[in-house]
């Protein structure tokens, strides 16, 4: 699969190091192979140069013409609500729970691992349930050979007619 | 005087002003000497034809006396000197008086620092010792600085004990200790190890060493059981008393990537 990000003039990145390390900005304008002048109106990164690979490229995009002043960028940043889209993201959630389980003290950890040990018990009695129902049914027992050639006659009707119904589409 | 919130603002705005007016009057030395304004366009400037022969009267200031008057004891020495406040130099000694040092401070007698973040009734994870990896209460700091912790003793049977802080990991954790009485008689020597007078010499026991094995004293079982009892009920009154309860239980310990100087305890 091709590239689907580049570095570009309205690219929306995440500042992953530096001063600044956590917040969103628009790509402004690309300065060389290593630099770009980057601009946060809307979320308080003042206009300024960052290496590239401080940056880490989001799938957003803004329209806005190169070099283009802050006015413009928060204009263009407010309208394709980035803000917005960025915190309904998975990454974004996972930069907060990140954050969250760093904050996290021994007493909390604790509860977490009780918690989540509570929390598989349940399932595996769930799953037990489930299991022994069908063993109950008999799906786990051994086949003679008449039912497996059965099955297998069947399964490969079921193809058949998925393989006829794919060619007529 | 009006809040200093509200003086604050236009005084800077002031102060801002009047270095730029500053900046323009100053008579800036361009170089070598050789100055932005001439004598008489400072004279000028500076408006000094204001103060052309006027007098300031001069303030006198009062001086300190050099000299002080001291009684002297017996007939024949007139009664009293007159003295210089003012040692002239040639009264002060060459060489530096030997003074005496005070005596070494024992031991006993050191300052004890204790991190800040070991409060009594904070929990400690231990970190050596028989016990290490236990959660701990944190009881006192003892005089000799050492922590005085306990497990409980019935909840991990980690007993009242002592500790290097060095040795312990305190946590954010705090259970409220303050209704819990500590025995007085718990202190240092309390804790201090027994040695068994050695035997006299007699034949045949030199080496026939008894092996002694550690047990508690009545007292001190008397002494465990009343601590636990009021600390226990201090861990009930506890809002989370059955987690609390469970945690001073469990063991401490690091997972797969898990640093001990990047987490918060």
């Amino acid at each position: 699969m091709p590239f689907q990000r580049f570095v570009e003039t309205g690219r929306v990145a995440y500042v992953a190091d530096g001063s600044n390390r956590g917040k969103l900005v628009a790509i402004v304008d690309v300065i060389d192979q290593t630099r770009a002048l980057v601009d946060g109106p809307e979320s308080g990164v003042p206009r300024q140069e960052l290496r590239l690979n401080q940056l880490h490229l989001t799938k957003f995009r803004i329209p806005f013409a190169h070099s283009a002043r802050t006015k413009v960028v928060r204009k263009a940043w407010k309208d394709a609500e980035i803000s917005k889209k960025w915190e309904e993201s998975s990454w974004c959630k996972r930069v907060q729970n990140v954050a969250k389980r760093r904050e996290m003290n021994d007493f909390d950890r604790f509860k977490l691992r009780r918690v989540r040990k509570h929390r598989n018990h349940l399932r595996t009695i769930a799953y037990r349930r489930l299991t022994n129902k069908k063993i109950k049914e008999g799906v786990f027992k051994k086949k003679t050979k008449e039912e497996l050639v059965k099955i297998r006659a069947d399964s490969a009707k079921a193809r058949a007619g998925k393989k006829a119904k794919a060619g007529k589409k | 005087m009006a809040d200093p919130k509200t003086k604050k603002a236009p005084a800077a705005k002031g102060a801002a002003k009047g270095a730029v007016t500053k900046r323009n009057g100053l008579n800036a030395n361009l170089s070598n000497g050789v100055y932005r304004f001439s004598r008489s366009r400072q004279y000028h400037k500076k408006a000094l034809w204001k103060f052309m022969g006027k007098k300031t009267a001069k303030t006198v200031k009062p001086q300190k006396p050099r000299t002080v008057e001291k009684p002297i004891g017996g007939d024949k020495n007139g009664g009293k000197r007159v003295v210089l406040i003012k040692k002239r130099t040639s009264a002060y000694p060459t060489a530096n008086r030997i003074r005496k040092h005070p005596t070494k401070k024992l031991f006993s007698e050191h300052r004890r620092y204790t991190r800040p973040t070991l409060t009594p009734g904070t929990v400690c994870i231990l970190l050596a010792g028989v016990h290490k990896g236990k959660r701990v209460v944190l009881m006192k700091v003892l005089k000799s600085g050492l922590l005085l912790v306990n497990g409980p003793f019935k909840v991990n049977a980690c007993p009242l004990r002592r500790v290097h802080q060095n040795f312990v990991i305190a946590t954010s954790t705090t259970i409220d200790i303050s209704g819990v009485k500590l025995p007085e008689k718990i202190n240092d020597d309390y804790f201090r190890r027994q040695r068994v007078k050695r035997a006299k010499k007699e034949e045949g026991e030199i080496f026939a060493k008894k092996e002694e094995k550690y047990a508690p004293s009545e007292e001190r079982k008397k002494d465990q059981a009343e601590v636990d009892k009021q600390l226990i009920e201090a861990i009930r009154k506890n809002p989370e008393k059955k987690t609390m309860f469970a945690y001073l239980k469990s063991m401490f310990g690091l997972r797969s990537s898990q640093y001990p100087h990047r987490i918060k305890f």
